[in-house]
């Protein structure tokens, strides 16, 4: 019998690199993800049940005292971010409510810009105005950054959370490294 | 040694604000030359007494330094900090100077002052306007291997770089409420009005320091202090305001729709050590509320006889040099004008010691306080005359003077060095870039702005705003300033001059009074342009190339407008102006590019178990941004035998194959199966949970879209693939029938295609291998047949398992998160090693597919083929009333006999493979061109058949079993025997094992 | 690169995140299999592409998703208006068209389909 607990997580993206002066740009640990659908009248319901009110302003965020997030996506979609060993698949498995939950913990890679010049560095191929006034703190949108797609999620004043599929991690990290060593002061 | 003299024997002491102690060395043709800190390669030359810096682009006719600023049309040079990182056609009066910095002239051979090329010079009577166009027409095959190769060697500007750019480019995104492009008086005064509001500006100047034309004008004060020093406190207080961003060195090079302003900082250019990872210039794509225009004015030469000899230049050019630079361009300084500003220009330098023996004005009775003034200097005002040719080779030496309506004397006057204004063209290229349409100011001749087309406003010297404190007050309310008001004193408006040839450049056939000195055109050529039928500015722009140059005609457009309606015997507005481009001035592909370049040209995807191929030494295959493990060669084996050695062993034994770039959604919702039924032509409300099918995606027309194998894990969530290359369009597709079409159905799609590596374990031995890591499914036939999915655990981890197959053996696609892809992935190669398990990658994939007629959507399809035509009729539903091109199925081209339909090939010599794409022919004896009756979408050797395979589309193939085709190829015609496409286990028992 | 504006997102967002999906309000037949030859290939292939102002289809692919409609005017590229999928074409008297003609509408536009109930 082969040994069962043998498999281990291999993350794609590895912390080694130098970053850019006052601006970090970090791989995130691994996290449990959530791609959450429904339609506005069962957003009620499933908020009780995450222990967060789910967004319906475009471009927002909720996030829950044990650091449970729900990010606002579209008008009926969100993707949820928590702890790797969270259960909220299994709490959204016993909603009654209409809705669509698909684990993507592994489809997404986490990457995290912070610092100084952390907005100029995602501005380097984000075309989206990053300015506190456009896109305050707790802001989240799915954009462009040079070639791909990824997520902006705005954590802090100076810090960011890019989330991006795994096969583009790698460019969203040399992207976003390059464009810190023009942005750190 | 004093430091006025090591910077170049025409500075002038006390003169301009660069600082002596701060020398700078540098070269130019190899001559080894100093100047200062702050000087641009133009001064500098000129301070060392170098007028003559270029050779011209078709006359080779030597050629010095007009201007003082980025519409340089001559003194284009070649800078190299080394060999990868060389530029030609750097603008000498743009270019700084930094210590080392190596220029060279460009378009001269084998010397500059000795040009070979300079014979077109002579032969320039045969060298008119269209001389290319008429002369190289005969013969036709001549044009591409002798004429155009020759032209291109003699003519043109600099030699382009053969090496990669080694240099970082950076790109910037910004958004602003106000962007203001030029830091003249009226671009500081408008951003200081709107930063002062708290707006968020950023202000843009080509030059290394604010300040435009208050770097060069005296005796002006803005708020009490000299014109200049203001300038310098207002950029100096706007950079230390938070809501503000001060880029100069950067030029708005292009305006695009809604406000968006293309800018190109210079960062390292003018340094002599730039940091190792300082990018050489960024691109900043600006999106601004509004757009202040304070681009300025532009200066025009006067069109007449060789007035592109060295050492003649634009009066304001010359006063840059002298009150910025502290550089007399000569030291006996002639003057040609038609407006005031010269005056100006020579009043300073006569002030600064400078002889100015004439200054020639083609007005009749220039009256104005200047001209006063010049006179009380004791300059000699030559009223109602006309330069009609200078004199001087490499270098000015004299002028011819005479009045200009004929009669008195002419005289020959001497002088070292010329400088001139025609007046004054406002710049208004952003603005017509904007759409904006300009408007004629027929008292001082100037195209201005007129209707905006987007929220930008011109204000100053552009908007043909004249006086300083108008063009203070005009961009204070253009930003709509609350408290912000300034004062100045002094500063003239120029306004008037002349457009055209100026008087006595005349029609004369043999004289060069240069209209455009990029492009070599001069006043003769402009008119031989309309003589010739080019009654259109344009006509007249492309024959002539008047302003096609990389200036753009900022100095000729004008003249050559004027001439071209003196000769139409129409005013100017009726001949219209030529459309502004972007770029403003040359853009570098580097700044375009910027970071997408090595790494970041492109995302490279690499599936979770790339490491474990890397490190077997498998080649990879480019699928789309993919890399797929093409062949796993062992030690001494070509591609063909480890190809061979991978497909008999998967048939033999088992293989194991990284499937993990196939597309994956995931379709959720009680109306999931509904909405399968549209989007595929099979039928999914009746496969049962834990079932698997082949589905076929079409569009609306009716052709195959895509395919993949589907599976039900519950009744209201499907497991949908898709191919590598189709995943992304799948889900757009299926998006737009969902939100468009079928809104009202229950159902979600989420892209799973990288949440899941994919681990395909075919062969007779799969479940043997795999049986010991599984846990929590049966894995027996009976329970888990062809065509079925279970959810369990493999190596300890979540598993999707299915039980499929793409090479006709029974097998199993793994799914597992992906982070543990390659520990799965090794851990089944480790128990599945001793069994015989070979890993294959993408060609054996294609030939095992191939051996059993499976087709690959893209190769064996090319968007004109229906199911019906690939042999896939069985997978539609017979009783569907609705699905995705269920109409298009039923057009009368589609159902009609002599379609093409997929059928396999075998050669008649088994040891031939074909080509694929090779056409077919039924005859090969019949004349060329034959009647094509198909072609080869795939060809392989296959092993296991021990012959070659292949599949084609062929003219109503299905009705052509067992006859004889032919392909016809260079070295041959090949005979083949038409058959079924199935090569291998033919009833397909080893699905089942 | 244009501006656009996401009626779902209710903001302004650079073009790069969106992709243009054709003309608009193309109505797909309730029973498509029934439909004449000559209709079905209208609706297939013949489109108005006018110089003027133009009904299309976008999708904010890089952003929420979804699929949204605008009128456009091709001349100057300046969008008149946006709105959600589903939702009944804008009147177009009661949005100032300043220089631009009115798309001209063809028979098949006139019907009244489920899409602009």
């Amino acid at each position: 019998m082969a040994d069962m607990s043998s498999a281990t997580r291999l993350h794609p993206l590895r912390a080694d690199r130098q970053s850019g002066r006052t601006v970090s740009v970090t791989p995130a640990g691994d996290a449990t993800r959530i791609s959450l659908r429904a339609r506005p009248d069962a957003v009620a319901k499933l908020s009780r049940l995450l222990g967060l009110s789910l967004p319906t302003r475009p471009k927002s965020t909720a996030v829950a005292k044990d650091g449970r997030a729900a990010l606002w996506l579209g008008p009926d979609e969100w993707l949820l971010i928590d702890a790797p060993d969270s259960d909220v698949a299994a709490v959204l498995a016993r909603a009654d409510v209409l809705h669509s939950a698909v684990d993507v913990s592994h489809r997404n890679v986490g990457i995290i810009v912070s610092g100084e010049g952390a907005d100029r560095t995602i501005s380097g191929g984000c075309p989206q105005d990053l300015s506190l006034a456009a896109f305050p703190v707790g802001a989240a949108s799915r954009t462009v950054l040079g070639k791909i797609e990824v997520i902006v999620w705005r954590t802090g004043e100076d810090s960011f959370r890019i989330e991006c599929w795994r096969s583009f991690s790698e460019y969203a990290y040399s992207f976003l490294q390059e464009s810190a060593k023009d942005c750190g002061i | 040694m004093s430091s006025s003299l090591s910077s170049g024997s025409n500075r002038i002491a006390g003169k301009g604000r660069l600082t002596p102690a701060k020398t700078v060395r540098f070269t130019f043709d190899g001559q080894n030359l100093t100047g200062l800190e702050g000087d641009t390669l133009a001064s500098a030359l000129l301070a060392n007494g170098i007028h003559l810096v270029g050779r011209s682009f078709k006359y080779h006719r030597p050629r010095g330094i007009l201007s003082a600023g980025s519409e340089e049309p001559n003194a284009l040079v070649d800078i190299e900090r080394d060999k990868a990182r060389r530029q030609p056609n750097v603008r000498a009066t743009v270019q700084e100077i930094y210590d080392g910095l190596k220029a060279k002239s460009q378009n001269r051979w084998p010397s500059l002052t000795f040009d070979v090329g300079s014979v077109n010079d002579l032969f320039s009577p045969m060298l008119p306007a269209g001389f290319y166009y008429k002369t190289f027409m005969w013969p036709k095959f001549a044009w591409k291997s002798i004429y155009e190769p020759k032209i291109r060697a003699a003519a043109g500007l600099g030699v382009v770089p053969g090496e990669a750019d080694t240099d970082r480019y950076a790109n910037r995104f910004a958004h602003c409420d106000l962007l203001v492009v030029g830091g003249g008086a009226a671009g500081l005064a408008a951003a200081l009005g709107a930063a002062e509001t708290g707006a968020k500006v950023i202000l843009c100047d080509e030059q290394p320091e604010m300040g435009g034309a208050l770097r060069y004008e005296s005796g002006v004060t803005i708020d009490g202090l000299d014109a200049y020093a203001w300038a310098e406190a207002t950029a100096a207080r706007l950079r230390n305001m938070s809501n503000v961003t001060v880029l100069s060195r950067t030029t708005a090079f292009g305006y695009y729709a809604q406000n968006f302003v293309g800018l190109v900082e210079r960062i390292s250019d003018h340094l002599s050590r730039p940091a190792a990872d300082m990018p050489r210039e960024r691109l900043w794509q600006v999106r601004a509320r509004k757009v202040v225009l304070a681009t300025g004015a532009i200066e025009r030469h006067m069109v007449f006889a060789n007035n592109d000899r060295p050492g003649i230049m634009l009066a304001s050019a010359a006063r840059l040099f002298l009150n910025h630079h502290g550089v007399a361009v000569g030291r006996k300084v002639g003057v040609y004008t038609a407006n005031d500003s010269a005056y100006a220009a020579a009043i300073d330098l006569k002030r600064a010691g400078i002889d100015i023996p004439v200054i020639v004005d083609t007005r009749d009775n220039p009256a104005s306080p200047v001209v006063e003034e010049a006179r009380a200097l004791g300059i000699e005002v030559l009223a109602g005359h006309a330069v009609f040719s200078a004199g001087g080779k490499r270098r000015v030496s004299s002028i011819q003077v005479k009045p200009n309506k004929g009669g008195g004397n002419e005289r020959r006057i001497t002088v070292d060095a010329l400088i001139m204004s025609a007046g004054w063209t406002p710049s208004v290229h952003l603005f017509s870039q904007s759409r904006g349409k300009v408007a004629w100011d027929a008292a001082n001749e100037r195209f201005l702005p007129g209707d905006h087309a987007q929220d930008c406003v011109s204000v100053g010297a552009c908007n043909g705003t004249d006086d300083l404190q108008a063009t203070l007050d005009e961009a204070l309310s253009a930003v709509a300033a609350s408290g912000t008001r300034l004062a100045a004193s002094g500063g003239s408006g120029w306004v008037g001059g002349m457009v055209g040839s100026a008087p006595g450049a005349g029609a004369d056939t043999t004289v060069k009074a240069f209209v455009d000195f990029q492009n070599d055109v001069t006043a003769k050529d402009v008119r031989l342009a309309v003589r010739e039928g080019m009654h259109s500015i344009e006509h007249v722009k492309r024959f002539t190339t008047n302003g096609m140059a990389t200036d753009q005609g900022k100095t000729s457009n004008m003249h050559g407008l004027a001439i071209a309606a003196e000769a139409l015997g129409k005013p100017i507005p009726a001949v219209g102006l030529t459309t502004f481009r972007a770029p403003f001035t040359p853009v570098t592909f580097g700044s375009i590019v910027n970071n997408a370049r090595h790494g970041l040209f492109d995302p490279t995807r690499r599936t979770p178990i790339h490491a474990w191929h890397a490190a077997q030494g498998a080649p990879f295959e480019d699928v789309g941004q993919w890399k797929r493990a093409w062949y796993y060669p062992q030690a001494g084996e070509d591609m063909h035998a480890a190809i061979n050695r991978e497909c008999v062993a998967v048939r033999n034994h088992a293989g194991i194959f990284d499937a993990s770039t196939l597309g994956k959604i995931e379709v959720v919702g009680p109306d999931a199966a509904k909405f399968l039924e549209l989007l595929y032509t099979n039928p999914w409300e009746k496969l049962g949970v834990g079932r698997c099918r082949y589905g076929i995606m079409l569009r609306e027309d009716g052709f195959i879209y895509d395919d993949g194998v589907v599976g039900r894990l519950a009744e209201d969530r499907f497991h949908v693939t898709t191919t590598t290359g189709g995943a992304p369009r799948v889900m757009h597709h299926m998006e737009d029938y969902l939100q468009t079409e079928f809104p009202h159905l229950d159902v979600w799609l989420t892209s799973t295609t990288e949440q899941w590596a994919v681990i395909a374990v075919q062969g007779p031995k799969a479940r043997q291998i795999i049986a010991p890591l599984v846990e929590g499914i049966d894995l027996s036939n009976e329970a888990m047949p062809h065509m079925s999915v279970r959810e369990g655990r493999i190596c300890g981890v979540p598993t999707r398992l299915f039980r499929m197959s793409f090479t006709g053996e029974a097998g199993y696609e793994i799914n597992v998160p992906a982070d543990y892809g390659q520990a799965v992935w090794e851990a089944v190669h480790a128990a599945g090693k001793p069994l015989g398990l070979t890993p294959y990658g993408t060609e054996a994939m294609h030939i095992l597919r191939a051996e059993k007629g499976y087709i690959i959507v893209g190769q064996d399809t090319d968007g004109t083929v229906t199911p019906h035509d690939a042999g896939l009729s069985w997978a539609i539903g017979k009783n569907k009333t609705d699905y995705v091109g269920i109409r298009g199925l039923l057009r009368r081209d589609l159902v009609a006999p002599g379609r093409k339909q997929l059928v396999g090939l075998r050669t008649k010599n088994p040891r031939t493979v074909l080509e694929e794409g090779a056409q077919i022919v039924a005859n090969p004896n019949q004349p060329v061109p034959m009647t094509m009756i198909g072609h080869v979408t795939s060809s392989y050797w296959s092993e296991n058949c021990g012959r070659s395979i292949a599949l084609a589309l062929v003219v109503d193939g299905t009705k052509r079993m067992g006859e004889t085709l032919y392909v016809p190829m260079p070295d041959g015609v090949i005979e083949v025997e038409v058959t079924g496409t199935v090569f291998f286990d033919e009833k397909g028992e080893r699905l089942n094992g | 690169m244009l501006l656009i504006k996401c009626p779902y997102c209710e903001e302004e967002r650079p073009e790069l995140e969106f992709r243009h999906a054709g003309e608009a309000h193309l109505v797909r037949e309730g029973k498509i299999i029934d439909q004449s030859d000559e209709d079905f290939a209208a609706f297939l292939y013949l489109r108005q592409n006018p110089k003027g102002l133009v009904y299309e289809r976008w999708r904010h692919i890089h952003g929420c998703g979804r699929f949204f409609n605008a009128i456009r005017d091709t001349v100057s590229d300046k969008f008149l208006t946006v709105y959600k999928a589903g939702e009944p074409r804008p009147d177009l008297t009661a949005i100032k068209a300043e220089g631009a003609a009115a798309p001209t509408t063809r028979k098949r536009r006139s019907r009244t389909t489920k899409s602009e109930l």
